[in-house]
C-alpha cells in the first residue's frame, strides 16, 4: 500500500528540475555581442528604459524554439516589454535565416557562442525564457518552449 | 667594432628568446593550473540535465558551457568558493555534490552522527546491564 503511494507520488511529480532561485537578481554586468551588427556592449546598458525585459535563449537548431516563435511574436506587441534574444551556440547565417523564416520578435539579439552567457543567467539550454523587471529581478523563469498559459501569465504581469 | 656589434646582437637575441620562452612557460603553467582547477570544481558539480553524472564526466551542451564558464571565471581571478556560491545562487544547492552545512542540509549532516550515538547508547546500555 505504502509503495503504491510512493510510486504514485513519484510518477506525478514534475520531471523538469527547476531550482528555488536563492538570489533572483540577474547579473548583467558583462559584455555581449550583437548578432546583426557584431558590436560589443555591456548588457546592463541594454537593459534600460523599459519596465520589463523578456530574455529568450534560442537557437536555429532547436526544434521547440520554432514552436514558441509565434508566442514571442505575440508578446512583442506589448510595448512595456523589451524583447531580448540570446542566440545559443549557433551559426550567424542559420540564426538570421531562422528569424527570417519564423519572424523576428526581438528588439536586440546577442550571440552566446560558448553558452557561458546562458550560464550567467542560470539557464540549462534552449529554449528558456526569463521575465525580469527594471531592477533586474527575475519575475518568472520558463524552462522549455512558451505555451499559451505562459503568454497569458506574462501579459498579466506586464499589464499590471 | 663589427665583432662587438655582432656579439651584442647575439646577446640581445638570446635575451629576447629567454624572455619569450619564460613568458610561454608562465602562460602554459597558468593554463594548466586553471585547467586543473576547472576539473576540481566540475567534479563537485552535478550535471542538472544528465542522469547521475558530474559536470566533469558529462559531454552535454550544458556541461560543456559550464566548464568554459568556470574556466573563464578562474581566469578572471575568482576563487573556488566564489564560483560555487554564485552557481548555488543561480541553480540552487542541488548543483553541489558535496553541499555545505546549512539550515536545509543540517539533518543530512547530523543524522548519521545521531544514529551512531543512539546506537552506541543502546549497545552500551545492553553491555552494562549484562555486567
Amino acid at each position: 500500500m505504502l509503495s503504491f503511494f510512493v510510486f504514485k507520488f513519484a510518477l506525478e511529480k514534475e520531471k523538469i528540475y527547476s531550482p528555488k532561485i536563492i538570489d533572483n537578481q540577474i547579473y548583467t554586468d558583462f559584455e555581449v555581442q550583437d548578432l546583426i551588427e557584431g558590436k560589443r556592449i555591456n548588457l546592463s546598458k541594454v537593459l534600460f528604459g523599459k519596465n520589463f525585459y523578456l530574455i529568450n535563449i534560442w537557437s536555429s537548431w532547436c526544434e521547440p524554439c520554432k514552436d514558441e516563435s509565434d508566442k514571442l511574436l505575440e508578446l512583442k506587441k506589448n510595448t512595456s516589454i523589451m524583447m531580448i534574444g540570446i542566440n545559443y551556440k549557433d551559426k550567424k547565417i542559420n540564426a538570421l535565416n531562422f528569424l527570417k523564416l519564423y519572424g523576428d520578435p526581438f528588439d536586440r539579439v546577442f550571440i552566446d557562442k560558448q553558452g557561458t552567457i546562458s550560464i550567467n543567467f542560470g539557464a540549462y539550454g534552449v529554449p528558456e525564457t526569463f521575465l525580469i523587471n527594471e531592477d533586474n529581478k527575475v519575475l518568472k523563469k520558463y524552462i522549455g518552449p512558451l505555451n499559451d498559459e505562459d503568454v497569458y501569465e506574462i501579459k498579466k504581469i506586464t499589464n499590471n | 667594432m663589427f665583432m662587438k656589434s655582432k656579439r651584442l646582437l647575439i646577446i640581445k637575441i638570446l635575451i629576447i628568446f629567454i624572455l619569450i620562452s619564460f613568458n610561454f612557460k608562465n602562460v602554459a603553467v597558468s593554463s594548466d593550473f586553471s585547467e586543473q582547477q576547472t576539473i576540481n570544481i566540475t567534479k563537485n558539480l552535478r550535471c542538472l540535465i544528465c542522469q547521475g553524472q558530474t559536470i566533469h564526466e558529462s559531454n552535454s551542451d550544458f556541461a560543456e558551457s559550464m566548464k568554459k564558464y568556470i574556466k573563464s571565471e578562474l581566469e578572471n581571478g575568482k576563487t573556488n568558493e566564489e564560483i560555487f556560491s554564485s552557481l548555488v545562487k543561480k541553480y540552487g544547492q542541488w548543483i553541489m555534490y558535496d553541499p555545505g552545512i546549512s539550515r536545509n542540509t543540517l539533518l543530512l549532516w547530523t543524522l548519521p552522527l545521531l544514529l551512531f550515538l543512539i546506537g552506541g547508547v543502546i549497545i552500551a546500555k545492553k553491555i552494562f546491564r549484562k555486567i
